[in-house]
């Protein structure tokens, strides 16, 4: 089933505040082997003049994926996850994440479309503090897959 | 200019660590049974680890942490991580692209597995370093 173009442009309400804490950035960054001491250290980030620890550059999407749910999982739109497959994915930050953040979600479809019997989404999430500070803006583009 | 090339080796291990530090479960990254059910070789890595291993280089070319201004890949080709020790090796190039006047510096990155690129339209903008 092609997806609803009419679903470009619309924007869901914000999610809940994901709390970013210290241990997850750590264990982030762990697992990409990031070992830059203000990745773990806040004594060390702190003298760089950041707040906290520093998340790496991709951990917004942790934040994102949860968020994206709220497209993905649109009944309305109809999305077949076991088809989706990840196709683009973008950050434009205007600061690197801290521990201690806050962070909400506003999700917008930017555009849907169907080409040679695949589907293409791309949405775009706003990453703000719950005190509304833009932190970092996130595309994704998704294929699903046609039926062969 | 061409920056200096980085290499991360890729295990399973690596994988399942990324699945749990993530929350990103997919079957695909740890089971080779659904792996192959749903028509790939084999396990492969998350697109969005290999966007991190890059991201790590990128920041290491930048030389601050909080030097990225933009960063986007599109996720052309899986990489395929064997059940061994050795697992699988990812190597990272870029060059510049242009110097702005306003203290930006553009990078256009490459990231090979076995010979062949993983991404496509791979870009960085970092803020020059002073």
């Amino acid at each position: 089933m092609p997806l609803d173009p009419s679903f470009v442009g619309r924007t869901y309400p914000p999610t809940a505040p994901y709390q970013v804490g210290r241990e997850k950035i750590r264990e982030f960054a762990s697992a990409i082997g990031a070992t830059d001491p203000a990745h773990h250290d806040p004594e060390a980030a702190q003298a760089l003049g950041h707040p906290d620890v520093v998340a790496p550059p991709t951990f917004p999407v942790i934040v994102t994926m949860a968020a994206s749910s709220q497209i993905i999982e649109d009944p309305a739109l109809g999305v077949d996850y076991s088809r989706l497959v990840h196709g683009d994915q973008r950050f434009a930050y205007t600061r690197p994440v801290f521990a201690g953040d806050e962070l909400v979600c506003t999700n917008t479809i930017e555009d849907v479309s169907t080409r040679g019997g695949h589907g293409f989404l791309t949405t775009r999430t706003d990453v703000s503090t719950v005190g509304g500070e833009p932190v970092v803006a996130v595309w994704a583009r998704y294929v699903i897959r046609g039926e062969a | 200019m061409e920056l200096a090339a980085q290499t991360f080796r890729v295990t399973r291990a690596d994988l399942v660590r990324y699945a749990g530090a993530s929350g990103d479960f997919n079957p695909i990254h740890w089971s080779d049974r659904v792996a192959t059910k749903v028509g790939l070789p084999g396990v492969i890595a998350h697109g969005m680890f290999t966007m991190a291993l890059v991201g790590r280089a990128v920041t290491e070319w930048a030389g601050s942490l909080d030097a990225v201004v933009e960063y986007g890949v599109r996720f052309t080709r899986p990489v395929v991580v064997p059940d061994d020790d050795q697992g699988t090796e990812i190597e990272v190039t870029a060059r510049v692209r242009e110097v702005t006047e306003d203290g930006l510096t553009r990078l256009e990155v490459t990231a090979t597995c076995l010979g062949e690129k993983v991404l496509s339209q791979a870009r960085a903008t970092i803020r020059t370093a002073r």
